[in-house]
């Protein structure tokens, strides 16, 4: 008993995420280059970068969707490179993922997409899940749309909704890709007041990919940013923003 | 054999001419190398494919409603088109076959001509092929923009395997709707054959079955019904797979689309060829 308590604390005080020199190639295109990052639990970390740099590849490897070619991945201290299927889904559940255009299931409405990670995997009961689903629709403003197709509705709904789908099975970790991406300023507002409501509220480890400085700089605890496949700089916004490097000043400031 | 072969080098052919335009060779030799490049790794894909779809056939959970909804996309919504083209198929026979009948004093082989032709052979090749196009499109169109939207990433993300909810379901819808629709094929060709019939030589639609069935056996109904089976599993199979593995945004969708009904179609084709003789040898 002593032993299992002493391996849970030693997990507890492990990073939420721990990645050590990972590659990813696709031919000859390397993308990925011996990347090394840890994000403690509960922080929210902003991976910034040019377009064609990794950043979405790098969110698909923390969540199996593709494998590296070398280096390790640990999901609360759980090594998941190597791991099967099965194995794998174990992991996934604890995961959240919004992706860039939500992907939203286009045949189900929008009660049916969010109930769609709890019929699988949840013990509730059809009544229970009904309710978890209001609930955690009106936690992202889209409860009177719940009957709609993703077609019915716009860009920054099915972002929301996607959101919602992404937190019906309290996860502990929620990867972003570009979750503002094609947004008004406003509805990419409302996305990241969202963002901060669950850092607040929930305490969940976030990764978020995105190319919005603003956004970035309102959600994160620390930023990333790659370059050519590698970690160019990071730390706090303030940090990077006296960075001397002349490409993190030129990506914070947008020259050309 | 040799049609086996011909069938192979259409498949071949068409894989030749679907590679994507910005990489093709204007090297002919090399074009065709390409081809055949892309055929075999098409195969080795296809089993890999396979494989995976094999380990979660028979393991929980087994997608009831996703399985009902795609009955209803494969049987009830198909079943319109597959009864007007055995009909349309029935009349066909019906005027063409009733001039030569006549000629050598065989009229009244007729009913039976037709049945046989219907239930033996035409009746099943057609259902297959409508099926190829209507359901095999579909399947190939919808996996494929649900792979660029990456929705089957998200699905797996989510821990549900698309492969069970996705590829498993389609096929099984196929495999076990083909041979009610090619009864479906089989009725209305007959229907349609006894009414063209009847406007030139009135008959009965009972005496004209009663006819029609009279030396029909056991080995002449079944087994060209059942070989549909096989026909559903390629086109359950093999839309799946192109719909799986697309890329390139909505152009790949359409590729996809194309694709699965060329390669359903011609699979058919090669199947019947093969389960034609088989069941020949089966089933004296």
């Amino acid at each position: 008993m002593k032993n299992s308590d002493g391996n849970n604390e030693s997990r507890n005080n492990e990073p939420a995420v721990e990645i050590q020199n990972l590659c990813k190639s696709f031919g000859r295109q390397k993308v990925l280059n011996g990347i090394g990052l840890a994000v403690a639990r509960s922080e929210t970390v902003v991976v910034l970068g040019r377009s064609g740099t990794g950043k979405s590849v790098l969110l698909k490897l923390l969540i199996g969707l593709q494998k590296p070619d070398s280096g390790s991945v640990r999901i609360q201290g759980q090594e998941i490179t190597g791991l099967k299927f099965k194995e794998l889904n174990q992991i996934r559940i604890k995961i959240g993922f919004l992706f860039q255009q939500a992907a939203l299931y286009d045949s189900l409405n929008i009660e049916e997409n969010v109930a769609f990670p709890l019929v699988r995997h949840s013990n509730l009961q059809s009544a229970e899940r009904k309710d978890r689903v209001r609930a955690l629709l009106e936690t992202v403003g889209m409860e009177q749309h719940r009957k709609k197709l993703p077609s019915q509705i716009s860009g920054g709904m099915q972002k929301r909704v996607g959101l919602a789908r992404a937190l019906a099975l309290e996860p502990e970790l929620m990867l972003f890709d570009e979750p503002t991406a094609g947004l008004d300023p406003i509805t990419a507002g409302e996305i990241n007041q969202l963002i901060l409501g669950l850092q607040e509220k929930r305490k969940i480890t976030s990764i978020v990919v995105t190319h919005d400085i603003r956004g970035a700089r309102t959600v994160s605890h620390r930023l990333v940013l790659l370059n050519e496949g590698s970690i160019a700089a990071q730390g706090t916004f303030a940090e990077l923003k006296n960075n001397q490097n002349p490409f993190v000043a030129q990506f914070l400031s947008g020259d050309s | 054999m040799t049609f086996c072969l011909m069938v192979l080098m259409a498949a071949m052919t068409f894989f030749g001419s679907s590679v994507i335009q910005s990489e093709r060779s204007a090297n002919p030799f090399v074009a065709v190398r390409d081809g055949i490049v892309a055929f075999f790794e098409w195969i080795g894909e296809l089993g890999i494919f396979c494989g995976r779809l094999a380990r979660v056939a028979l393991v929980p959970p087994h997608e009831g409603r996703e399985l009902l909804r795609q009955f209803e996309a494969v049987g009830p919504k198909s079943f319109m088109l597959v009864a007007l083209a055995g009909a349309a198929t029935g009349a066909v026979l019906s005027l063409q076959t009733r001039d030569s009948l006549t000629r050598i004093g065989a009229g009244s082989l007729l009913p039976s001509v037709i049945v046989f032709s219907l239930i033996k052979e035409t009746g099943p090749l057609i259902t297959g092929l409508i099926i190829s196009g209507r359901v095999g499109a579909g399947i190939g169109a919808e996996l494929g923009s649900m792979k660029v939207t990456e929705q089957i990433d998200a699905m797996e993300a989510s821990a549900v395997n698309p492969y069970k909810f996705l590829v498993w379901t389609r096929v099984l819808a196929c495999v076990l709707m083909l041979p009610l629709l090619t009864l479906a094929a089989d009725l209305f060709g007959i229907l349609g054959g006894w009414a063209t019939n009847a406007l030139m030589d009135p008959i009965s639609l009972r005496l004209f079955i009663e006819n029609g069935f009279r030396t029909v056996t056991f080995n002449d109904f079944f087994p060209p019904t059942f070989k549909t089976v096989i026909f559903g599993f390629i086109i359950g199979l093999i839309s799946s797979f192109q719909g799986m593995r697309t890329r390139g945004g909505t152009e790949g969708v359409g590729r996809s689309a194309t694709s699965s009904v060329v390669l359903c179609s011609l699979f058919i084709i090669l199947a019947d060829v093969l389960m034609v003789r088989i069941i020949q040898v089966v089933f004296p």
